[in-house]
């Protein structure tokens, strides 16, 4: 496939019943522009890697899609109901970057999985049976039964992005967001986050993805969608590697370095509560 | 008089009450406070709150609800400076620790109290707590230990990981503001007991202690609550038991106690986390080239002493610096 046959807008043909409808969105932090005028539509049960270089804005636009993020503009729909009016939060999965599943205090495996299953427990509930089994199968799921009770400090990195997973996976949702479930992540635990992955698929669950490089995953991927500059570069089917490094789609290949594409979560001054930090 | 004859006195079975719940409400807490790395924030608001008490001691009202009042304010003031001024928060406690301090002990002498009024709420005046204290200390204690159970999977998932929490639909920004609310009552709590300067310990130490054990949140909980308790109820025997010789306060008693606990574990969780490293399995892949063990009359086996630890679809025994995996009649090195 040669890159001068992309047409920004494939596979957008519009549907009511998409779970993901991106319309018109822009970001900005700190008055700086970081989406601009992106347009997007995931379709039910499509498998979507956003891709792009460091500052492309990918992170972002899954931050913004999960509501973490405000848009400066446009809209964003989940599941046909806007963003700000959203409450269906049981249906939607959200692995996000590891910044270290670890705490101040020890907590088990089992613990972090059980706390992706609070979107469908009641408030001062006992964990019911049906919630308990959902948490099993989600540890099952990603192949960590037999470190359940281990505190998640005690894990690889690796080990510890398959806990992130099984956590989304624990509410049993429909929608997924993943940022980024690969970066610095070994072979073999690619290999099984790519499994959990494919099982998802196969249950028809809708799947976006943030990924710097697809790697094992490549072959699970419906459709890739490039953003280069806060913009939507490429819609269309997977590329190679080596294609979305490519010098149309921005910097020239460069190895992955943890993105600073969000707001720094730690400045050295105390800044004042009415200065805004996005 | 004895030291059995001392439970028959009113004054000492109400410091009873006050030790326990306090032992058991501050690291209740304190869990929450040391998960998202804020450990000092008991102590940021424990300074805050001596502005309360000398408020209460100027104008003539309850120094133990306006503690109450000035600590919550203060909490929230400091949850505002930490979610808005995108800190980790230890410059925003400075400030907070300084103002509330000075502010405390200036109205104090403005009021014409002696230090000495001040000086019991500085470092806790467990044994002159009347019957009103109690129940205030009672009800105070109930609340924090009934929320910080009670909504524990939620406070969890928050302090955990707050972006993850707000995906799941929890409203972030509430249970930050209920964690440094409760943390301000514990800390009215435990001011009778150990004193404002010294609260901080009772709601950290114990959940360092029991950090060194656990390997859950429930279970670092549990334990924190109950070497709390303990230390709580101890540091006051041992205070009263020690009183019929020398001037023995409670309120250092107890947090000295306590430390004491952190000092006896520590070692012990050195040992499991040594423990805990050797038996971690192997990285995968095979080595390089094929190298039988030397002459190996030993045979491994489940019982035979050597750790046994998991290595692809085999076991490697491991003794003197040396990895063996059983390879037909002999041993080879991995």
């Amino acid at each position: 496939m040669s890159l001068t046959s992309v047409v920004p807008d494939a596979g957008n043909a519009p549907d009511s019943a998409d779970p993901v409808v991106v319309a018109n969105a822009s970001v900005a932090l700190q008055g700086r522009p970081i989406l601009r005028g992106v347009e997007l539509r995931v379709h039910a049960g499509q498998f979507v890697a956003l891709m792009g270089a460091n500052g492309s804005g990918k992170s972002t636009l899954v931050r913004a899609m999960t509501g973490l993020l405000p848009l400066a503009s446009g809209q964003i729909d989940l599941l046909g109901t806007p963003l700000s009016r959203f409450e269906d939060w049981q249906r939607i999965g959200f692995v996000p970057q590891r910044i270290g599943a670890a705490s101040g205090v020890p907590a088990s495996v089992w613990e972090v999985v059980a706390s992706g299953r609070l979107t469908r427990r009641r408030l001062l509930h006992r964990l019911a049976q049906a919630d308990r089994a959902a948490i099993d199968a989600a540890i099952e799921e990603v192949g960590l039964t037999d470190r359940a009770r281990d505190g998640v400090a005690t894990l690889s990195g690796g080990q510890q992005q398959r806990v992130l997973i099984a956590r989304a996976l624990a509410g049993q949702p429909d929608l997924f967001f993943l940022d980024e479930p690969t970066a610095g992540v070994d072979l073999p635990n690619q290999q099984t986050l790519t499994e959990a992955l494919d099982r998802l698929k196969a249950g028809g669950a809708t799947v976006v993805l943030v990924a710097h490089e697809l790697g094992p995953l490549r072959p699970l991927v419906d459709r890739a969608v490039v953003l280069r500059d806060g913009r939507v570069a490429y819609d269309g089917p997977a590329l190679e590697d080596h294609q979305v490094h490519h010098p149309l789609f921005g910097e020239a290949h460069s190895h992955h370095h943890h993105p600073g594409d969000h707001a720094p979560d730690h400045a050295p001054q105390v800044t004042a509560p009415w200065e805004d930090p996005r | 008089m004895t030291f059995w004859d001392l439970f028959g006195l009113g004054f000492m079975q109400r410091a009873l009450i006050a030790a326990v719940v306090t032992g058991l409400a501050a690291p209740a807490v304190g869990t929450y406070l040391v998960q998202r790395r804020l450990s000092l924030l008991g102590d940021g608001i424990g300074h805050v709150a001596v502005t309360g008490v000398a408020l209460g001691l100027v104008t003539g009202t309850s120094p133990t609800w306006m503690a109450v009042i000035v600590a919550v304010l203060g909490a929230l003031l400091i949850e505002l400076i930490r979610e808005r001024g995108h800190t980790n928060g230890d410059v925003a406690l400075a400030l907070l620790f300084y103002g509330g301090l000075a502010g405390g002990v200036l109205l104090t002498g403005l009021a014409g109290e002696s230090a000495a009024s001040l000086q019991e709420y500085l470092f806790g005046s467990i044994a002159t707590l009347t019957v009103s204290d109690i129940i205030a200390t009672m009800v105070l204690a109930a609340v924090v230990i009934v929320v910080g159970i009670g909504l524990a999977p939620q406070l969890f998932a928050v302090a955990q990981d707050p972006e993850f929490a707000r995906v799941t639909g929890l409203r972030v920004p509430v249970y930050n503001v209920l964690i440094a609310v409760l943390a301000a009552v514990s800390v009215s709590v435990a001011m009778r007991t150990v004193g404002l300067l010294l609260v901080s310990a009772l709601m950290v130490v114990p959940v360092a202690t029991a950090q060194q054990v656990t390997r859950s949140f429930r279970s670092t909980l549990a334990v924190a609550m109950a070497c709390g308790a303990a230390a709580s109820l101890g540091g006051l025997l041992l205070a009263a038991w020690a009183s019929f010789h020398a001037r023995v306060a409670p309120g250092p008693t107890i947090v000295l106690l306590s430390l004491a606990g952190f000092l006896l574990t520590w070692p012990l969780g050195a040992l499991l986390r040594r423990r805990l490293r050797r038996r971690e399995p192997f990285p995968t892949g095979a080595p390089a080239a094929h190298e039988p063990a030397a002459e190996h009359p030993h045979e491994h086996g489940p019982d035979c002493g050597h750790p046994a630890i998991p290595h692809d679809d085999h076991i490697d025994y491991v003794h003197d610096g040396h990895r063996h995996a059983a390879h037909g009649a002999h041993y080879d090195e991995h």
